[in-house]
C-alpha cells in the first residue's frame, strides 16, 4: 500500500474518547491490576497550530503524546491523523505514518550511537526508500539549515546537549512531515540552549506552517505556544490560551 | 529500506563490536572448516579404498587353506598345506573360471652389491599379472618356459627396485635371494597401496616353481599357500564359486557332511565392506563435524539474543523514525547471516588448508570436491538464517513505545 493521501479539510488531528489502560502484574505475578492513565480524552488540533500539553508527571500528558506519535494504540475511543483512522492501519501503515507524517523531537534526543550526525539525520530517508546518495544529500541540506553543517561527521557523544537536539529536530524534518511531536525537548538542555530550540520550533511552525505539539512541564516554555492542553489525572482540564 | 542500505547497516553494527563479531565467527570458521577437512578426509579414505580396489583386479576369489569355521590358523586333517598346483591346474579349467594364479611366499633377504632389502618374495606364474591387471614398467615377465625350467628369474616391485638400485637400471642384473642370485628380468609399474593398507610396490615376484624348489623348501614339492582366482565375469561370481568349492572337496575327497579344508574368499564381497566401512567413516566424520556447526550456530543466536536486548532502544528509535518490522528483522537477520558467511568463507579457506596440511604431514589421500565446499556454504547460510531468524523475529515484535522506553 501507498502512503493514504491526506483526506483534505478538517483538522489535522482529531482525537474521541481516547482511553489507555495498562494492565501490570501485580506483586506476585498471578493477577493483573489495571491502571487507567487517559479518560475520555477528545481533541482537535488544525494544521498550523503550536500546542503545549502540560501537566504533572502521571498526568498522561506522555501516554497522550504515545498515541498521537502513533507509537502506541489506544484501548479505546478514536483517532484521525490526517482524516485516517489511526485504528484502522497496519502496522506497517503505521511505520510509514510515523515515517512520513510525523517527526519526533525526544528529552533524550534518542540518536542512533556511533552513527554520525549526517547518517541520523538521513536515516528515515532510507526507511522510505531513498538511495543512500540521496538521503546523504538531503540529510546536509537540513544540518546546513539548522547550522550543524561542520558538524555533519561527528557522532552524536561528540556534541552538545543543543548539538544534538539540533540534530535531532533535523531528523524529524527530513521527510518533510506536517507534524513535529515534541516530548519534553528541552528537558535535558540549559536555559539559554532552550530558548534556542524552541525558537527554531516557533520559526518552523510559523515560516513553513508545521503543525508542532510539545509536551513540557516548564511555563516559560509553554508559554512560547498559541495554544496550552493541560492534562490532569488522565483528563482534559484545560484547552485553549495560555496563561491558565 | 533498499537491500543495499540494509547490507551496510548490518556491517556497520557488526564493526562497532570488532571482539565479539570475531569470537562469534570463530565458533562458525571452526565449524566451517572441521567440516570441509573432515570430508576431505573421508573423501579421501573412499578414494583411497577405491583405488585399492581397482589395483586388486577385478572378479577375484582368493583360495586359503584351512576352514573358516574354526579359523584361517587351523589346517585340514591332510597336512600344513593342502592345496597344489594341480588344484590350481584343475580349477583353471572351470567353465565360469578365467584364470588361477598360484602363489607361494614369504619374506627374504635380498642383496645388491652392499644394498640389503628385507621384502615379501612371492613366487607366481605369469597369470599372476593378467589377474591383478599389473603391467610392466620395463622389462619382460618370465615366460612359461622359465616356469617349467624353474629359472632364476626375478621382476621387481618399483620400491623394492629403487632401494636396491636407487637410480640404476636393474634389468639384466644380478640380484640374491638368499643367497641364490637371480636375473633381473622386469620391473612392475607402480601400484600403490593395497586394502590391507601395505605397499604392493615393495615386492619382488619369482616363477612359482623356482620358489618352490629352490627358496622356500616347502615340505611338498607341488604346494602352494594360496591361489588368486579370476571369474569370466561379475555375474559368474557366485557359480564360479560353487564350482571352485565343489571340485576342492572332490579332489580333496571330503566327504559329505564332512568340514572344507580350505576356504574360498570372494574379493568383491571384501571389498564392498571396505567401501562401506570407508562410507561409513566418510559419514561419520561429516557428522561429528556437522556437531560443531550447530554448536556455532547456537552461539551466534546467543549473541544475537543479546545484541537485540542491548539495542532495544536502538530498534525503538528505528521504529519511531519508520522502520518497519520487516526491516528491523531484515537488519538483525542479515547481521547473523553476514557473520555465518563471512565466517563460513575463511572456515572453507581454513578446511582446505588444513586438508592440505594433513595430506603433507601424514601422507594421506585428501580429497576436496567443489561439491564439499558448495556443501559447507550452504550449511553455512543455513545456520545463519535459523539460528538468526529467532532473535530477528523477537526484535520485529517489539512494540514502538515500550522498546523507546528500555533503559
Amino acid at each position: 500500500m501507498t502512503h493514504p493521501a491526506p483526506i483534505p479539510g478538517g483538522p489535522l488531528i482529531r482525537t474521541r474518547d481516547l482511553c489507555k489502560i495498562y494492565s501490570l502484574q501485580d506483586g506476585t505475578g498471578d493477577d493483573t491490576v489495571d491502571t487507567q492513565v487517559l479518560f475520555d480524552v477528545s481533541l482537535a488540533i488544525d494544521r498550523g497550530e503550536f500546542v503545549a500539553i502540560m501537566g504533572h508527571s502521571g498526568s498522561g500528558k506522555s501516554t497522550l503524546m504515545n498515541l498521537l506519535g502513533c507509537l502506541d494504540t489506544p484501548t479505546s475511543g478514536h483517532y484521525w491523523l490526517e482524516g485516517h483512522d489511526i485504528a484502522a492501519l497496519s502496522d506497517d501503515d503505521l511505520a510509514r505514518v510515523r515515517n512520513r507524517s510525523i517527526g519526533f523531537v525526544f528529552q533524550g534526543f534518542n540518536l542512533l550511537r556511533r552513527m554520525t550526525a549526517l547518517d541520523n539525520v538521513a536515516a528515515p530517508l532510507l526507511y522510505a526508500g531513498s538511495t543512500r546518495a540521496q538521503a546523504r544529500s538531503r540529510a546536509r541540506e537540513l544540518l546546513e539549515r539548522t547550522g550543524l553543517g561542520r558538524f555533519a561527521a561527528h557522532q552524536p557523544t561528540q556534541l552538545s546537549g543543543g548539538q544534538q537536539q539540533r540534530v535531532a529536530i533535523s531528523r524529524a524534518l527530513v521527510n518533510n512531515p506536517p507534524l513535529i511531536l515534541a516530548d519534553e525537548p528541552t528537558g535535558n538542555l540549559d536555559t539559554q540552549t532552550s530558548h534556542e530550540i524552541m525558537a527554531i520550533f516557533e520559526q518552523l511552525n510559523r515560516e513553513e506552517g508545521i503543525t508542532v505539539v510539545l509536551v513540557t512541564h516548564e511555563d516559560d516554555i509553554a508559554a512560547r505556544a498559541r495554544r496550552l492542553i493541560r492534562l490532569q489525572d488522565g483528563r482534559v482540564v484545560h484547552d485553549g490560551g495560555i496563561g491558565a | 529500506m533498499n537491500p543495499l542500505a540494509i547490507i551496510g547497516e548490518a556491517l556497520r553494527a557488526l564493526r562497532l563490536n570488532r571482539l565479539r563479531t570475531g569470537l562469534t565467527m570463530l565458533g562458525m570458521i571452526i565449524g566451517v572448516a572441521a567440516v570441509v577437512l573432515m570430508l576431505a578426509v573421508g573423501q579421501g579414505a573412499q578414494t583411497a579404498v577405491n583405488q585399492a580396489i581397482s589395483s586388486m583386479g577385478s572378479n577375484l576369489f582368493i583360495v586359503i587353506p584351512g576352514a573358516t569355521s574354526s579359523g584361517v590358523l587351523r589346517s585340514g586333517a591332510g597336512g600344513v598345506q593342502t592345496l597344489t598346483m594341480a588344484d590350481a591346474q584343475a580349477i583353471t579349467h572351470l567353465p565360469s573360471v578365467k584364470a588361477t594364479a598360484p602363489l607361494l611366499g614369504s619374506t627374504a633377504q635380498i642383496n645388491h652389491g652392499a644394498n640389503n632389502w628385507s621384502t615379501s618374495v612371492t613366487g607366481v606364474t605369469p597369470d599372476f599379472f593378467r589377474i591383478r591387471d599389473w603391467p610392466l614398467e620395463r622389462g619382460a615377465f618370465f615366460t612359461e618356459t622359465d616356469l617349467r625350467a624353474a629359472a632364476r628369474a626375478a621382476i621387481l616391485g618399483q620400491v623394492s627396485a629403487e632401494n636396491l638400485f636407487g637410480t640404476d637400471d636393474p634389468i639384466g642384473r644380478t640380484i640374491r635371494i638368499q643367497n641364490s642370485p637371480f636375473t633381473v628380468v622386469g620391473i612392475l609399474a607402480p601400484k600403490g597401496r593395497g586394502l590391507d593398507g601395505n605397499d604392493q610396490d615393495d615386492a619382488v615376484f619369482i616363477p612359482i616353481t623356482t620358489g618352490q624348489r629352490q627358496i622356500f623348501g616347502t615340505q611338498f614339492p607341488d604346494t602352494i599357500r594360496f591361489m588368486m582366482i579370476q571369474a569370466v565375469s561379475a555375474e559368474a561370481m557366485d557359480e564360479a564359486e560353487r564350482e571352485i568349492n565343489q571340485l576342492l572337496r572332490q579332489r580333496h575327497r571330503i566327504t559329505e557332511g564332512a568340514e572344507n579344508d580350505f576356504t574360498v574368499r570372494n574379493m568383491a564381497a571384501i571389498a564392498a565392506v571396505a567401501t562401506g566401512a570407508a562410507r561409513i567413516m566418510s559419514i561419520t566424520l561429516g557428522s561429528i563435524a556437522s556437531i560443531s556447526l550447530l554448536v556455532g550456530g547456537i552461539g551466534i543466536m546467543n549473541i544475537m539474543l543479546v545484541s537485540v536486548t542491548e539495542r532495544t532502544r536502538e530498534i525503538g528509535i528505528r521504529m519511531a523514525i519508520g522502520a518497519n518490522r520487516r526491516a528491523i528483522l531484515a537488519q538483525f537477520l542479515l547481521e547473523a547471516m553476514v557473520i555465518c558467511i563471512l565466517g563460513g568463507l575463511i572456515g572453507i579457506a581454513l578446511g582446505i588448508g588444513g586438508a592440505w596440511a594433513v595430506s603433507m604431514a601424514l601422507d594421506m589421500v585428501v580429497v576436496i570436491t567443489l561439491g564439499t565446499v558448495l556443501l559447507a556454504f550452504t550449511f553455512a547460510s543455513a545456520v545463519g538464517i535459523f539460528f538468526g531468524f529467532y532473535p530477528a523475529k523477537k526484535a520485529a515484535a517489539l512494540r514502538p513505545v515500550e522498546a523507546l522506553r528500555y533503559e
